[in-house]
């Protein structure tokens, strides 16, 4: 990330370097999605070879599919988005084509309940939804106008679910003739607009007003209301719908954004200082939060009560049998973690079948979708379109890390989607709406210095 | 702004770092501590996820398996389990496992190391071996003999070939089918507790791990220790022995079922079965003696294993005058299992040399190959070679003329030694019946068979509960079975 800088600043020191024409690099993400989709049906071959000792009737179909869905989306960014970051693409294709054969295979176990063919319907949605951003979107900054029509609907997707019957003891689901909606997923990418934009726009009264206060400077009241307002939005979604991985993600992304904008470090310690008195007050007063607590201290109190292991504890056994190799694609028995293994811990799957080379591999593509929208950050020049991009970032980073440590026992775990990898309708839909704005963020970014006025 | 962009990258960056070295803290580091949680079922997957090798009987497997398509998948299942299971004992995914099923798991289940062929290769790949098979000395007639002589009546038969110890029969009733309790569900937890509640105990193996009191049968060890001590130098000379005999220091005065014992010489006191003269002899050779050839015979000897293990018989050396004299006829504390009395007529046939009973002949790998052959090992010394070959002619004499009639077979040399036991409180129990004996054919130069065989039926007349009576005939089937051509 620091080398992006240097990079970025000779050709922003060097005006005459604007008139060379800047390469594009479609053929090369051409190629990565050639080799992602290649590696998707290699996974979806070895599962069948593993299991059902033979390739899966529908290898060809869904090499097929998965193909022409990265060739569209690739056709489409070649079309208005030809100098996108390269890496973008390809990386969402490889997580979405891995998380499709994850999920095959968990199918494999539970003959009676299919999810794969739905999420390679909610995939080509996903697909369809970033053509479309990428097709009609023609900038970034036209999204500044919409900061309060964003938050709205943002809030209003959230509180949405209240009004439907809990589900799992979490009140985060729209049925809808006969489909499970998550629109709390949809609310996390108007939320980063609107945190980005107010951000942006307020950014400066937020940053020099306030007192100091034992050698901090702490915000001024005026300006500490929005983000009360977050706060008691995120632990109304904790309470009423039991939500704690969303509720962390929004306060989590909101500090994030806040730093950036105004480089207060006053706004971390008030942020930390925010999330451990509603962490301690939903623990005391909320069981379903406590239990979740005490399973991450004690993952195998269950066990020793003979009450048998609890998920968490099957989520490390799980990850335990992988190793370094892992026991091979279609060979383990992550079946075991029962409720969720398809959604929630679908990386105890890639932990024990790809082992700890394989999990260190999925890590690593999300750092690199991570580090490319930081990247894109980096290089932009207006506030909205740098906050924009982190915060998409971001989004993806803390998602990776809430529920990647959640099932690997180094947090207490919250239910929610791995990015790309886990079932979930909305939750891939909501990613690759995600890429889309990254890929015309980084298409800003880059395009800004081919010679060109960005429009 | 680009700086606190870069702090935020560097935040991520870090909890990148966090995750990477928790997943390897879990997959690596504490993964052996998660993988042998008992709570993890993987292990009993990974254990059931093949068929289990098999157990053989003259070349046919008694044991099978069952893809029951659950996630434990593979069953274990029985030909003739009841007939067998004194021998295989049973493998259950709930229950464990007992008896070669146990002490042979290793290979049966693919782990035992000797399976593999290329242990770095396997533990790369994570393979499996298929399970190796388990090739038994059992032979096939002689067990099907003993089982259906034993019948529906409560006891054992135990039978070795004396040259090598091989074990030919074991069998105990009332048995059960191990194969009702090879699953995991209901109808092995219902037959689970069937079996632990039945008052008959069906699944004791009483061959090898229930001790009796040997009665009569244990004159043999009695008569092998005088021989030895040289307190008897003529089988055919008197001894010099009251008849009732009053036990030394005490007012009991012992006395015998048949008559003509006073005096008699061993020849005519091994035949009627003289308490009274076994009992002096006991006393005259002294607990030292006693002992020490109790022990080479292999009372008192808590290592035996076939591999599994044998209960141990006893023969008390801390007792008096008195409790020797009752100890020689195979009272007081001297208990032996149907096993430790095979051994004994096995001794005396085989010329004094007893051979450690054993009941693997070898493992095979799937295919075939050899992984290990158990064989023969050495045998030791139980009595002097001239004490066997006058004991022999001792129990010839009892099946030719005495209380073993019942055994005799045409075209073969029998000997035996019949008993009946007293046991329960001031002998009220129903006398267990003992026999205890040998065969040689005519055409062969060595006893073939050793036999032992006990019947504690509470059902029947304690007239017909007589060692020649009941056990004989069972007895004679399975010699027969193992001498038949």
């Amino acid at each position: 990330m620091t080398k992006a800088g240097t990079g970025i600043s000779v050709a922003a020191a060097d005006p005459p370097a604007s008139t060379v024409r800047l390469p594009r690099r479609r053929g090369m993400e051409l190629a990565l999605i050639v080799v992602a989709v290649l590696l998707s049906v290699f996974g979806y071959c070895d599962v069948g070879l593993a299991g059902a000792g033979g390739v899966p009737p529908g290898a060809a179909g869904y090499g097929a599919g998965l193909g022409v869905l990265a060739l569209v989306a690739h056709v489409a960014v070649r079309l208005r988005a030809p100098y996108a970051d390269p890496l973008l693409l390809p990386i969402a294709v490889l997580l979405n084509g891995l998380g499709l054969v994850l999920i095959y295979r968990l199918d494999l176990e539970t003959p009676g309940d299919r999810a794969a063919p739905a999420q390679l319907v909610w995939s080509t949605l996903g697909v369809a939804l970033f053509i479309v951003v990428v097709l009609l979107l023609r900038d970034h900054r036209l999204l500044q106008r919409y900061t309060y029509v964003s938050v709205v609907a943002a809030l209003a997707l959230l509180t949405l679910p209240i009004l439907f019957p809990a589900v799992n003891g979490a009140r985060i689901w729209l049925r809808i003739a006969g489909f499970s909606i998550q629109p709390g997923e949809f609310a996390k990418v108007l939320l980063a607009v609107f945190f980005a934009a107010y951000l942006a726009a307020n950014r400066s009264a937020l940053a020099y007003a306030g007192r100091r206060v034992w050698g901090l400077r702490l915000p001024t009241g005026r300006v500490l209301g929005p983000v009360v307002a977050v706060w008691l939005v995120s632990v109304g979604v904790l309470v009423l719908e039991r939500d704690l991985g969303t509720s962390l993600l929004f306060f989590g992304l909101f500090v994030v954004l806040l730093y950036i904008a105004t480089g207060r470090t006053g706004w971390i310690a008030v942020g930390l200082l925010l999330a451990v008195l509603g962490a301690v007050a939903v623990g005391r007063l909320e069981p379903h939060v406590h239990s979740r607590a005490e399973d991450w201290l004690h993952p195998f109190a269950s066990i020793e009560a003979g009450q048998g292991p609890s998920q968490v504890a099957q989520s490390l056994f799980a990850f335990a049998e992988g190793g370094v190799l892992g026991t091979g694609l279609g060979l383990g028995h992550s079946v075991l973690i029962g409720f969720a293994a398809k959604s929630d811990f679908i990386l105890a799957t890639a932990g024990e079948e790809l082992g700890l080379a394989g999990l260190s591999a999925i890590f690593l593509l999300y750092a690199l979708l991570v580090e490319r929208g930081y990247r894109a950050g980096l290089a932009l020049r207006d506030p909205f379109g740098r906050l924009l991009a982190v915060g998409l970032a971001s989004l993806v980073a803390l998602q990776v890390f809430v529920i990647a440590g959640g099932v690997t026992g180094l947090i207490p775990l919250t239910g929610m989607a791995m990015p790309f990898l886990a079932q979930g309708g909305s939750s891939v839909v909501t990613n690759w709406a995600i890429v889309a704005l990254l890929i015309r963020v980084s298409d800003s970014a880059r395009g800004q210095y081919d010679g060109r006025v960005a429009p | 702004m680009t700086r606190y962009i870069r702090h935020a990258a560097a935040f991520c960056v870090l909890l990148l770092a966090a995750l990477l070295v928790n997943a390897a803290r879990v997959q690596v580091v504490q993964a052996p501590s998660y993988q042998s949680n008992p709570a993890n079922r993987r292990h009993d997957i990974a254990r059931y996820h093949q068929p289990r090798g098999d157990i053989l009987v003259g070349g046919e497997p008694v044991t099978g398996s069952r893809n029951t398509g659950e996630h434990l998948r593979w069953e274990r299942t029985y030909h003739d389990g009841p007939m067998y299971a004194p021998v295989t004992g049973f493998a259950s995914q709930a229950y464990g496992t007992t008896l070669l099923e146990d002490s042979e798991d290793g290979v049966l289940s693919g782990t035992d190391p000797v399976l593999l062929p290329l242990a770095l290769w396997n533990g790369f790949t994570r393979a499996r071996n298929a399970g190796g098979d388990v090739v038994t000395t059992v032979d096939r007639a002689a067990q099907r003999a003993a089982y259906r002589g034993l019948g529906a009546r409560k006891g054992a038969v135990a039978a070795i070939e004396p040259a090598t110890g091989r074990i030919l029969a074991l069998v105990s009733t009332p048995s059960y089918d191990p194969g009702l309790l090879s699953g995991n569900g209901a109808g092995a937890a219902r037959s689970w507790r069937r079996l632990n509640r039945d008052a008959d105990q069906p699944m004791l193996n009483r061959a090898v791990r229930q001790t009796y009191p040997p009665g009569s049968t244990f004159k043999v060890v009695t008569a092998a220790a005088a021989l030895d001590a040289g307190v008897i130098g003529d089988v055919d000379a008197p001894t010099r022995s009251p008849a009732p005999y009053r036990l030394p220091g005490a007012s009991t005065r012992l006395s015998n079922e048949s008559k003509g014992c006073q005096d008699a010489s061993l020849r005519v006191a091994f035949e009627r079965s003289c308490n009274t003269v076994f009992a002096k002899l006991g006393v005259d050779v002294g607990v030292t003696g006693m002992a020490a050839t109790a022990a080479g015979f292999g009372f008192n000897d808590g290592g035996l294993r076939i591999p599994f293990a044998v209960s141990p018989s006893t023969f008390d050396t801390s007792v008096d005058r008195a409790q020797l004299a009752l100890s020689s006829i195979g009272q007081y504390n001297t208990r032996a299992t149907p096993l430790q009395m095979a051994m004994v007529a096995a001794a005396v046939a085989n010329g004094g040399q007893l051979r450690p009973p054993y009941l693997v002949e070898r493992t095979t790998r799937p295919g075939g190959g050899m992984v290990a052959a158990a064989g023969s090992r050495p045998g030791r010394r139980a009595m002097q070679p001239s004490t066997a070959a006058r004991l022999r002619e001792l129990m010839t004499d009892v099946v030719r003329r005495g209380t073993g009639a019942n055994a005799a077979i045409p075209g073969a040399t029998v000997g035996g030694k019949t008993g009946t036991a007293q046991h329960g409180l001031g002998n009220s129990g129903t006398p267990y019946a003992w026999f205890v004996a040998w065969a040689q054919a005519d055409r062969d130069l060595e006893p073939k068979v050793a036999v032992a065989v006990v019947v504690e039926d509470a059902s029947a007349h304690r007239g017909d509960i007589t060692g020649g009576g009941v056990a004989a005939p069972i007895a004679k089937a399975v010699m027969e079975a193992v001498l038949a051509p």
